[in-house]
């Protein structure tokens, strides 16, 4: 391959070139089937938040494919006020947020040691934990209500005065269960950040903490954001933990609680649409927002050394 | 080569010790003490109350010749995994191989594709509801057909995938478009020069540096075969046809019929198909680290 290339300009002369390239038709393609692509995945959506605003008679006459006869938001009002969205929401940030920062805490540093430092059975460590994290949760679901019904917890700190039914039990669980795939993919991480930055604060005499604190964490802003999104995101649209560990109507996290739209006898799809829509909109929001983030951490180029 | 003579002083020891040993704890504590206990639970006919019984492999044989969901469930497990794994995992892989340029509307692209990927699953098994519907569907109004899409056992575990997949596609792009973009562009300069095309300069000098996300999304892949749950529940709670084997622990335990020891069987069953998985996987991965 190398013979046949042409003696090519140096890419330097070339990069400049690229504004006043001529409309090409594969771009155009491309336009035409990321757009195609974009739209099918925006669809369902779509039609779940025209669902949410027409009333259920309608689409019940209609089918949800039919022109509007009426327009409503009463839908969200009534799911807002009906199931007690607020209160939800709140349940699921007193999880969530101990949830990602003790995880991302608890993980990082454990991958530290087993990818920057010679601790002995770190190939160990690593493994048992990253199998851990690929179990279903089912496999230890049984034994670990159990067990949850059996520890004694404070009144100050659970009021079911047990792990079973206590945010602490779903935090704990969240981040057991989410730990050894933070760690796994930091650790991948840190092995690619040359060993020459923590060597040469080694000569300086820096500690373990200083080194992991100081010097790796700051590097690992890109796999922070992304793991902290991935980990919002899970944690917070989790509902089977939430189901076998949580007996207490009212200390149900948001996805869980959305189950309160659901009618014994019948269900109103549109009130459920409505509820999701609502359920939905802060990992939404959230993503929008840590996606500029994101992707401009990835660009940092911390792995070039 | 300093770092192997280097010792650690009392307070780096103190430091690791708590560090590690928190993590140990919690992770044997509340993920492998359990996984062991549903092991040790598979061999009785404990229903959760009274004295625990040791029958031996009873459970299992039950299983096996007595409990007709067991394979169905054996069976979707393992079309989700492979639907997952050679249709939607490739897709992703293309889409973010697409929009890695300067693209106009590529953070358009990207949103719409990642955007199921937020959502809870139980909020996708509703959504696919609203489209599968028999009655008044999007699909059955738009293609003029009258499927049971989600009530006929034969074809429910397809259109359920398919409604996995929406969601599993845009979070393998997102991976992959942020290794892309970690790539280092001299390298792709490099290729162009030496005359490689878009695809060859992909296969041969991208993709190989891609190997961690690769293994990344791999894992992520199965993870999300063996988990699928959330979807099924909340369609009919995972049964005529949509039995899986996540449904099948979770009846046997939280359902009314509190037959632990016959729902730890099959957890013990997920457990060894998984660690089938995990086993070959870290093993490959820690040999070519070598």
């Amino acid at each position: 391959m190398t013979l046949t290339a042409p003696a090519a300009a140096p890419p330097a002369q070339e990069r400049p070139a690229a504004p006043r390239r001529p409309v090409r038709p594969l771009r155009v393609l491309l336009h035409v089937f990321l757009g195609l692509v974009a739209l099918g995945w925006l669809l369902p959506l779509a039609l779940a938040v025209y669902a949410s605003v027409r009333p259920y008679e309608e689409t019940a006459r209609l089918g949800y494919v039919s022109m509007p006869e009426h327009l409503t938001l009463d839908y969200y009002v009534q799911a807002w006020t009906q199931a007690e969205l607020p209160r939800y929401y709140l349940n699921t940030l007193i999880i969530v947020v101990p949830g990602v920062v003790v995880t991302l805490f608890l993980a990082s540093f454990t991958a530290f040691a087993i990818a920057r430092l010679r601790v002995p059975g770190r190939k160990v460590l690593l493994i048992v934990f990253t199998a851990g994290n690929l179990l279903p949760p089912q496999v230890l679901i049984t034994p670990l209500y159990t067990f949850y019904t059996l520890v004694p917890l404070p009144e100050w700190l659970s009021d079911s005065q047990s792990l079973y039914d206590s945010y602490l039990g779903l935090i704990l669980i969240h981040v057991a269960f989410q730990f050894g795939f933070c760690v796994f993919v930091m650790a991948n991480f840190m092995r690619t950040i040359p060993e020459e930055i923590t060597e040469a604060a080694l000569v300086d005499g820096a500690g373990v903490w200083k080194r992991y604190w100081r010097l790796t964490l700051p590097l690992c802003r890109p796999v922070l954001a992304a793991l902290s999104t991935l980990q919002f995101t899970w944690m917070y649209n989790d509902f089977l933990w939430a189901l076998v560990l949580m007996s207490s109507g009212d200390k149900l996290p948001v996805t869980s609680a959305l189950n309160n739209l659901r009618g014994q006898f019948f269900t109103d799809y549109n009130l459920l649409a409505a509820g999701s829509m609502l359920v939905a909109l802060p990992t939404l929001i959230v993503f929008q927002l840590l996606h500029k983030q994101f992707v401009a951490g990835l660009t940092l180029g911390s792995t070039k050394g | 080569m300093a770092v192997k003579t280097r010792r650690y002083s009392a307070r780096d020891v103190t430091i690791l010790v708590i560090g590690l040993g928190v993590a140990i704890v919690v992770n044997v504590g509340l993920i492998w003490g359990p996984t062991l206990a549903s092991v040790g639970l598979s061999g009785t006919g404990w229903n959760g109350i009274g004295p625990i019984e040791w029958i031996g492999g009873r459970n299992y044989h039950d299983l096996a010749a007595e409990y007709p969901p067991f394979w169905s469930a054996v069976r979707n497990n393992v079309l989700w995994l492979g639907f997952l794994g050679l249709v939607a995992t490739p897709f992703g892989l293309f889409c973010a191989v697409l929009l890695d340029r300067r693209l106009r509307l590529s953070r358009f692209y990207q949103s719409a594709l990642y955007m199921p990927v937020v959502l809870s699953l139980a909020v996708v098994g509703f959504i696919a509801q609203l489209v599968y519907s028999s009655d008044y569907g999007v699909l059955n109004a738009v293609s003029g057909l009258s499927v049971d899409w989600l009530g006929d056992s034969s074809i429910n575990i397809w259109v359920v995938m398919v409604a996995a997949a929406w969601r599993h596609v845009g979070y393998v792009m997102i991976i992959y478009l942020a290794g892309l973009k970690a790539v280092d562009p001299a390298l792709k300069e490099a290729a162009a020069i030496d005359g490689a095309d878009e695809r060859q300069a992909f296969f041969r000098v991208v993709f190989p540096t891609l190997r961690p996300v690769n293994v990344i999304v791999l894992v992520i892949t199965v993870i999300e075969a063996l988990r699928a749950f959330d979807v099924v529940y909340a369609i009919n709670k995972g049964r005529n046809g949509l039995e899986l084997l996540s449904v099948l622990v979770t009846e046997n335990i939280v359902g009314e019929a509190s037959r632990i020891g016959f729902g730890s069987a099959i957890a013990v069953i997920l457990l060894v198909i998984s660690i089938g998985f995990i086993v070959t996987y870290l093993s490959q991965l820690f040999r070519e680290e070598r």
